[in-house]
C-alpha cells in the first residue's frame, strides 16, 4: 500500500511539473476585476473572439481591489494582463505594482456608471437630494438646534425632509466590499454633509473625525446590507414598495417595468441626463493595460483597439445597449488616441 | 413515573398496579400520537419547501428549453458572398454575412424606410444569425447564389415578448420591445413564420453575453473535467487511507490524531480548501489558473475526508468473522484485505464517494480563489483550458441584468439537479443491490 501510495504522489507530482510546463505558453488574454466593468468587458471579450482569429480572452470576475491585488503580483504570464476597475487605481495599487516590477500601466476610461436610487413603480417618486440621503443614511447628524454631533434615529422620510413623504427610511444598498458601495460614499455620502455648516467647521479642526462623520453609514437597520447581486435588489424593491434600492443603471434599465428612479437634486437618472454629466451620482470606469505583456501575450493590442472603438464605446455602440453610458466624443477620441499609443501612467 | 415499580411491589395490591399503568397509559399514547403528529409536520413542512423550490425553478426555467426562431428568405447572393467569383475558402469565411441578412429581412418587410427603424428591424434577429449563414456556406458551398427560406435566431427580446413575459400593455420606453417591433412580430407570427423549437444551444455553446446565444457546454465540460480530476486523486487515495488505517496501522495516540484531523478537514468550510489551494497549486506549483486541473485538486482535498471516513465505516460494518476465517485458512493479511473486505466493503464506499462528488460538484465557494468565476466563452477541452463549473455558471448568469438570464439561470439549475438527483440515485442503487447485511 505504502508503495502505491508512494507511486500516486510521484504521478501526481509529475502531473505538475507537466502542468507548470504548460502555462508557460498563454495563447489568450487573461483579465480580472470588477463585477460592474464585468457584463461589458465579457461583451466585447467576445466580439473580439468572434471577430477576430484571437482566442476568446478570459474574464474573471474577482472585484477590483482583488483583481488589482492579482494584477500588480508581477509581469509574466501566470498574471493577468488587464484589470477591470469601477474606480481609478489607488496610490497604494499603483506603489504595490510597481514594487512587483509592473510599472508601465495603461489606464483606459471606457465610460460612466450611473448609480441610481429606485424604488417600485407602486410608489409615488420621491423627489430626493444628495443632502436628503445623507441625512437618512449617515450615523450621526449635526443636531438641528445645537449643531452638535447626535446618533442619527430620524424614522422617516418626512423627518428629513418635511416635503417627503411620511414613508420608513429602507434603503437596500451594496455592502461595504462592493465598488457601488464606495462609489455611493464617495459621490453621495462625502457630498451631502458638505452642506452643513457644523461639518464644515468640524473639517477646519479634525479633518479625520469629520470625514468618519460624512463617510459613516447607519447600522441601525436603516440601510439594509443586500449583497452583491443587483438583481437581487430589484426583487426586494418589487416586493417592499416603501423600500429605496441602490444600485447599477444597466439594472434599472432592465426592469424600468418595475422600478423607478428617483430624481436625485431635481435631475432623472436616464441615459442623457448620465451622459451629459448632469445627474450627480455618475462614476468612471476604467480597464488597466499591462504594457510589458503587449507582444508577449497575443492580440492585447487588438483587443484594446476593439474596447476603444466606436461600435463598442461610441454613442449607439454596443455597450451602450448593455448600459454603459459613453464619454461625450471629444474625450472618447483623446482617450482612444492615449490607448491607441499605450500611453502609461505617470509613476 | 419508573418510581412506584423501582420501588418493593410487595405491598402494593395488583390491582393498583393496573390502575395506575392505565392512568399513565393514555398520558403516553397521547405523547406518542403527538410525536408522530410533530414527525409529520416536520416532514410535510420539509416536502412543502421542496416543492416550492422546484416548482419556481422549473416554472421559471422551462421555457429556456425553448427558443424562438424566425423564418427569413435569404439569397446566398454570390456578389457578397464571393465578390472573386473564385471560391477562394478565405474570401467565403470573412464575407459579410450580416448584410445577408439585412436583405432577407428587408426582403419581409420593404416597407421600413429609415435609418432607426431598419435597426429596430434589423434587431429582431440575434447577432448570431449572420454566425449561423456563415456555417451553411461553409458547409455547403454549392448554396452561393441559392436563395432559401432559413430560420434564423431570434433575439432575446423577441423570445421574451413570444413567450409572453412582456406586458404588451406597458408604455414604449418601459419595455425592451419597440411599438414598431411589436407590430412586425405580430405580423410575422400571423403568417407562421415565428417558431419555437428546441433550445439546442443551451447544450451545444459556451457561455455568451447575448442571452439566445449561452448555452451551458462550456460549464458541462469544465464540471467533467473538474469531477475526474477530483475522482481519479479522491478515490484511490481516500480508500487506500481508509484501508491502511483500519486494516494495517497500530492504535495509537498518533493514528487517534490523524482519525481526529481527518475528522476536523470534513468540517473545514469548503472557502478555506480555495485559499489553500490558490497558495499552493497555483503560487507555489505555479499551475494556471482557472483550470480544471488545479479546480479537482482543491475539491478533491475537500472530497477525500468524506471518503475516508464513509470508507472506514464500510469496513468496520464487515464483521471480524471473515477476517479470522480467512486468516484461519492461513491467507496474508493482505490477501485477507484484497480478496475478502475490500470487495465486501466497496458498495459502501462507491456510496461514500458519490455523495462526495455530488457535493464537489455543487461546490462553488473554493473554486471563487482559484480563478474559476470567469465569462470562457470557447468550450474546454481538456485539464488545462480555462473553464468555469456549472454551479458557478449559475452564479453568474443570476448576477447579469438581462432579463433573459433568469430563465436561463433556472434551467441551468434544473440541470445540475439532475446531475445531483442522477448522482444521488447511482448510489442508492448501489446499496440496493451490492450491500450485504450480517
Amino acid at each position: 500500500m505504502i508503495r502505491q501510495k508512494l507511486a500516486l504522489a510521484v504521478a501526481t507530482t509529475l502531473l505538475l511539473a507537466g502542468a507548470a510546463h504548460a502555462q508557460s505558453a498563454r495563447d489568450y488574454i487573461s483579465i480580472v476585476g470588477s463585477s460592474t466593468v464585468y457584463p461589458f468587458t465579457t461583451a466585447v471579450a467576445e466580439q473580439f473572439g468572434k471577430g477576430s482569429k484571437f482566442k476568446t480572452p478570459k474574464v474573471e470576475s474577482t472585484g477590483t481591489g482583488g483583481g488589482f491585488k492579482l494584477f500588480c503580483a508581477g509581469v509574466g504570464v501566470q498574471h493577468p494582463d488587464v484589470s477591470n476597475a469601477s474606480r481609478a487605481i489607488k496610490k497604494s495599487e499603483i506603489e504595490n505594482c510597481a514594487k512587483n516590477g509592473v510599472t508601465e500601466i495603461v489606464e483606459i476610461n471606457i465610460g460612466f456608471d450611473g448609480i441610481v436610487v429606485a424604488s417600485s413603480k407602486k410608489t409615488k417618486p420621491m423627489p430626493l437630494t444628495i443632502k436628503d440621503l445623507w441625512l437618512a443614511l449617515a450615523k450621526e447628524i449635526p443636531d438641528p438646534a445645537t449643531g452638535k454631533l447626535v446618533t442619527n434615529n430620524v424614522k422617516t422620510w418626512k423627518d428629513v425632509n418635511p416635503t417627503l413623504p411620511a414613508n420608513k427610511i429602507e434603503v437596500l444598498g451594496p455592502p461595504p466590499t462592493s465598488g457601488t458601495r464606495d462609489a455611493f460614499v464617495e459621490l453621495v455620502m462625502d457630498h451631502g454633509c458638505k452642506e452643513f455648516p457644523a461639518i464644515k467647521e468640524l473639517e477646519k479642526t479634525d479633518e479625520k473625525k469629520a470625514k468618519a462623520v460624512c463617510q459613516t453609514i447607519r447600522e441601525d437597520g436603516a440601510y439594509i446590507e443586500a449583497g452583491e447581486n443587483d438583481n437581487l435588489i430589484v426583487n426586494k424593491l418589487v416586493a417592499n414598495p416603501n423600500a429605496l434600492g441602490i444600485f447599477g443603471y444597466s439594472f434599472m434599465e432592465e426592469n424600468l417595468d418595475k422600478i423607478q428612479g428617483e430624481t436625485i437634486n431635481g435631475v432623472a437618472p436616464t441615459f442623457e441626463n448620465i451622459a451629459d454629466g448632469k445627474y450627480p451620482v455618475s462614476r468612471p470606469l476604467f480597464i488597466y493595460v499591462k504594457k510589458a505583456h503587449v507582444g508577449v501575450i497575443p492580440g492585447i493590442k487588438e483587443f484594446i483597439a476593439e474596447f476603444i472603438s466606436e461600435k463598442a464605446v461610441g454613442d449607439d455602440g454596443y455597450l451602450s445597449k448593455k448600459g454603459l453610458i459613453p464619454l461625450p466624443g471629444a474625450k472618447r477620441k483623446q482617450v482612444a488616441a492615449d490607448a491607441n499609443s499605450l500611453k502609461t501612467l505617470a509613476p | 413515573m419508573n418510581k412506584p415499580t423501582a420501588s418493593p411491589p410487595t405491598k402494593i395490591p395488583s390491582r393498583d398496579i393496573k390502575t395506575i399503568v392505565n392512568a399513565g397509559l393514555a398520558r403516553r399514547h397521547a405523547a406518542e400520537r403527538r410525536f408522530r403528529w410533530y414527525g409529520l409536520i416536520a416532514i410535510t413542512l420539509g416536502l412543502t419547501f421542496v416543492v416550492l423550490m422546484f416548482a419556481n425553478i422549473i416554472g421559471k426555467g422551462y421555457p429556456a428549453f425553448w427558443q424562438t426562431y424566425i423564418q427569413v428568405p435569404v439569397t446566398f447572393d454570390a456578389a457578397v458572398i464571393d465578390p472573386q467569383g473564385n471560391r477562394d475558402p478565405q474570401a467565403i469565411e470573412t464575407a459579410d454575412y450580416a448584410a445577408l441578412v439585412r436583405a432577407g429581412m428587408r426582403q419581409l418587410f420593404p416597407n421600413v424606410q429609415g435609418r432607426l427603424e431598419l435597426r429596430a428591424l434589423y434587431g429582431l434577429v440575434s447577432s448570431d444569425a449572420a454566425h449561423e449563414l456563415q456555417d451553411r456556406v461553409l458547409q455547403n458551398p454549392a448554396l452561393i447564389g441559392a436563395s432559401q427560406e432559413v430560420w434564423l435566431l431570434a433575439s432575446a427580446s423577441v423570445d421574451t415578448l413570444v413567450k409572453g413575459n412582456i406586458d404588451r400593455a406597458l408604455d414604449e420606453s418601459e419595455r425592451p420591445i419597440k411599438d414598431n417591433q411589436l407590430e412586425w412580430v405580430d405580423k410575422l407570427q400571423a403568417a407562421g413564420k415565428i417558431e419555437k423549437q428546441f433550445n439546442t444551444i443551451l447544450f451545444t455553446s459556451g457561455d455568451s453575453r447575448e442571452p439566445e446565444q449561452a448555452g451551458i457546454r462550456g460549464a458541462l465540460m469544465g464540471s467533467f473535467f473538474t469531477l475526474l480530476v477530483t475522482f481519479l486523486l479522491s478515490f484511490p487515495i481516500g480508500v487506500a487511507t481508509a484501508v491502511y488505517l483500519e486494516e494495517f496501522a497500530p492504535k495509537n495516540r498518533w493514528t487517534d490524531l490523524i482519525e481526529v484531523n481527518i475528522n476536523n478537514l470534513a468540517a473545514v468550510p469548503s472557502i478555506v480548501f480555495g485559499l489553500l489551494g490558490l497558495a499552493v497549486f497555483i503560487n507555489f506549483f505555479g499551475l494556471p489558473r482557472s483550470a480544471p486541473l488545479v479546480g479537482g485538486l482543491v475539491l478533491s482535498l475537500m472530497t477525500l475526508p468524506v471518503i475516508i471516513i464513509a470508507g472506514r465505516a464500510a469496513l468496520t460494518s464487515v464483521p471480524p468473522s471473515i477476517r479470522e476465517a480467512a486468516l484461519g485458512m492461513g491467507a496474508s493479511k493482505l490477501q485477507m484485505v484484497g480478496h475478502h473486505v475490500l470487495p465486501l466493503a466497496m458498495p459502501g464506499m462507491l456510496t461514500g464517494s458519490i455523495i462526495g462528488m455530488a457535493r464537489a460538484l455543487g461546490e462553488s465557494a473554493p473554486l471563487l480563489m482559484i480563478g474559476m468565476v470567469a465569462f470562457i466563452v470557447d468550450v474546454p477541452k481538456g485539464f488545462m483550458d480555462p473553464s468555469t463549473v456549472l454551479p458557478v455558471q449559475i452564479y453568474l448568469w443570476s448576477d447579469l441584468p438581462e432579463r433573459a438570464f433568469v430563465e436561463r439561470t433556472s434551467a441551468a439549475i434544473m440541470v445540475l439537479l439532475a446531475f445531483m438527483i442522477l448522482m444521488n440515485g447511482l448510489a442508492i442503487l448501489l446499496r440496493k443491490r451490492f450491500e450485504r447485511r450480517w
